[in-house]
């Protein structure tokens, strides 16, 4: 089983440690995605799995073996590239088994088994080839067929996607998800792409900073962000970020002077507070109905099957995502109110989420509409 | 083409400017070239007087001289052994500051000194080093008494002068080599890794073929300056001797010329050795070259 467990890994180049103490547990089978901003240490940290960069402090272990010390053949991991790194002067056929030729296989069996790998990844009739005569996409199957001939427990995505076009970008990452269900390894995909995140992880790891934020499936980290990064990192366009001026027990009051009851809230700490609520799950109503907000329109962004409404509201840039149907026009004004379960209550010192623990997501829906 | 050439609307002054370089490239290499072209026809008498035209009589006599075929083939085994070596201590070299081994920012600078240093600098230095009574190397002679010696054993003597013209070669070859190496992605040599091939394999499988073009542009560099470049060292340590054992070419053009006094059977040999070097090199550029990758 080739469980990979992270234990309070460190990396530092020269003075600048670049990962803090990292601790994670990726099972067998898992499709694990680590995102975060560029300079985050997500490629380190992968590339101390791989074997490709040293660890100073901690401890990696692959299938129950420390492998701090070993070389990255003996890691039983294969790696695909951002930028592929096919080597320009063998053909596809001798790239795609360059690792086999150097486990000692014998020719025929060789051709039988790349032959076997380029059918499932579509390249059979390109084996002659050099990549410089491949497109992007073809590359990009190289690659994961020299990944895959080893039958490795532990697959590596170094951004592979990153240098294809859109179209290609989603066609390939099914590719991926199809392929590691057919192959049932472990894989770890680094990213900065949240779409490519959410849709292929069955546990996202979210890192800033050389730390890790979050650790939960997609759904939990979108739903329950962590922390006010991960809040404001995840979701296009970001979650609304609101000072909160005062709070009591059950209940905040912004600092424009609306108040929003919050039944889960039951203790409010001393530090300062942040309100969070993500643009689509804004709901308008009605001018003059009580308890609703106001903002005035600075303009609309057209996305076709919605519109991106920006305006200013608690003093600072305000998004509300609306479905097409509505009509929205630049300096209008927007009547709206904020469902209570929608809303994420932070901690602006420390950046944790602050909430009831398991309260908030056991309320019931009715509370939000009482309140619209 | 011509987008990036600076144009001169003057050309009184494109002349100007490069004359100063043209009258150097004039006096030091054609007009030379262009006697010696002339002497190697005629009888040059070593203490004036008129010249007398013998057309190919001074080659028929370089050719027949048996000692002349002897510096011809000491001057291959030299050029070939010091470029061999030459090349494999600079690509080893460079391989290890290129894989980042611990100190390679000092090393990449010192291994370029030695190429700084004048081939009768060189020479000097060797002599001292390797004499078989007083340098490093005589302690040698004190473990096996007799086992080095270039003044009697021309085997030693041929073994310095290659040691000493590679040692000021492999700065230029490392030089060179780590650039063709840095030129080569990270991520490929580490694709070489995780595939499982360790350093030696992925030089040779991965970055030598990479490098190709940098390799054989180095091996014509290296086999052409042994044999044109290397009296300074010869005329320090050995002298041609011992019995003719490291009498190579170029030292022969000189002693035949300035000691023995007959310019016309020098001027020969130089034009047989300028065309010699001009073959083998067409021969590299020809045969070799088109097996080299350049992708």
């Amino acid at each position: 089983m080739a469980d990979i467990l992270i234990r309070s890994v460190v990396k530092s180049y020269g003075r600048t440690k670049v990962v803090h103490g990292i601790d994670l547990d990726i099972l067998h089978g898992d499709f694990v995605v680590i995102l975060g901003p560029s300079g985050c240490g997500k490629s380190t940290l992968l590339r101390m799995i791989a074997g490709l960069e040293e660890i100073d402090a901690g401890e990696i272990a692959i299938a129950g073996r420390v492998v701090n010390e070993l070389e990255p053949r003996e890691r039983g991991c294969a790696m695909v590239f951002q930028n592929y790194a096919l080597y320009p002067h063998m053909s596809v056929a001798e790239n795609i088994g360059y690792s086999l030729k150097i486990m000692g296989i014998r020719k025929v069996e060789r051709l039988e088994r790349v032959t076997a790998v380029a059918r499932i990844v579509g390249l059979e009739e390109f084996l002659d080839r050099r990549p410089a005569q491949l497109s992007g996409g073809q590359r990009q199957r190289v690659a994961m067929a020299r990944a895959m001939i080893k039958e490795p427990q532990v697959f590596l995505f170094d951004e592979p996607l990153s240098n294809l076009d859109a179209k290609l970008r989603v066609q390939m990452r099914i590719e991926i998800r199809r392929l590691h269900r057919r192959l049932g390894g472990t894989s770890v995909f680094v990213t900065h792409d949240q779409v490519e995140a959410m849709t292929l992880a069955d546990k996202l790891v979210v890192m800033n900073a050389g730390r890790i934020e979050q650790v939960g499936t997609p759904k939990e980290v979108y739903h329950r962000p962590a922390s006010l990064f991960v809040a404001g990192f995840i979701g296009s366009p970001p979650m609304n970020i609101m000072k909160v001026g005062s709070a009591t027990p059950g209940l905040a009051r912004l600092a424009s002077g609306a108040t929003l009851q919050m039944p889960w809230l039951d203790t409010v700490p001393e530090s300062s507070l942040r309100l969070g609520i993500r643009p689509e799950d804004i709901e308008l109503v009605a001018p003059g109905t009580p308890g609703a907000m106001e903002m005035p329109v600075e303009f609309v962004e057209e996305l076709g099957a919605g519109h991106l409404v920006h305006g200013e509201f608690e003093g600072a840039e305000f998004v509300v995502a609306l479905p097409g149907a509505i009509e929205v026009v630049a300096g209008g004004r927007l009547h709206m109110c904020f469902p209570t379960e929608a809303l994420h209550m932070f901690d602006a010192v420390s950046g944790l989420r602050l909430d009831g623990g398991e309260k908030a997501s056991g309320l019931s829906s009715g509370a939000v509409r009482e309140f619209a | 083409m011509s987008g990036k050439r600076v144009t001169f609307k003057n050309l009184w002054l494109a002349i100007l400017l490069i004359l100063p370089q043209l009258f150097l490239v004039f006096t030091f290499f054609y007009w030379p070239a262009g006697e010696a072209l002339y002497w190697a026809f005629t009888l040059e008498p070593p203490f004036g007087g008129e010249q007398q035209w013998v057309g190919w009589q001074n080659f028929e006599t370089v050719f027949a001289d048996p000692l002349y075929w002897n510096s011809v083939k000491r001057s291959l085994l030299f050029a070939f052994s010091s470029t061999a070596l030459a090349m494999g201590i600079g690509l080893l070299l460079a391989s290890f500051v290129d894989r980042q081994l611990a100190g390679y920012k000092v090393y990449r600078f010192i291994y370029f000194w030695p190429y700084a240093v004048a081939a009768p600098a060189v020479g000097l230095a060797f002599r001292f080093i390797f004499a078989p009574d007083a340098g490093f190397v005589s302690a040698i002679n004190v473990w096996f008494p007799g086992l080095w010696n270039p003044a009697l054993d021309g085997f030693d003597a041929m073994v310095l002068i290659v040691l000493a013209n590679a040692w000021s070669m492999v700065a230029y070859n490392f030089i060179f080599f780590l650039a063709g190496l840095q030129s080569i992605p990270r991520s490929l040599v580490e694709a070489g890794a995780m595939d499982g091939a360790g350093a030696v394999r992925r030089m040779r499988d991965l970055q030598l073929p990479l490098i190709a073009p940098t390799f054989f542009f180095l091996i014509v560099i290296n086999i052409t300056d042994s044999f044109v470049n290397s009296f300074g060292i010869v005329d320090i340590t050995t002298g041609g001797g011992p019995a003719r054992a490291t009498d190579l070419m170029v030292f022969k053009i000189y002693s035949d010329g300035f000691k023995g006094k007959d310019y016309s059977l020098a001027a020969a040999q130089s034009l047989v050795l300028m065309l010699m070097v001009c073959a083998l090199t067409f021969i590299q550029f020809r045969f070799v070259e088109r097996r080299v990758h350049y992708s």
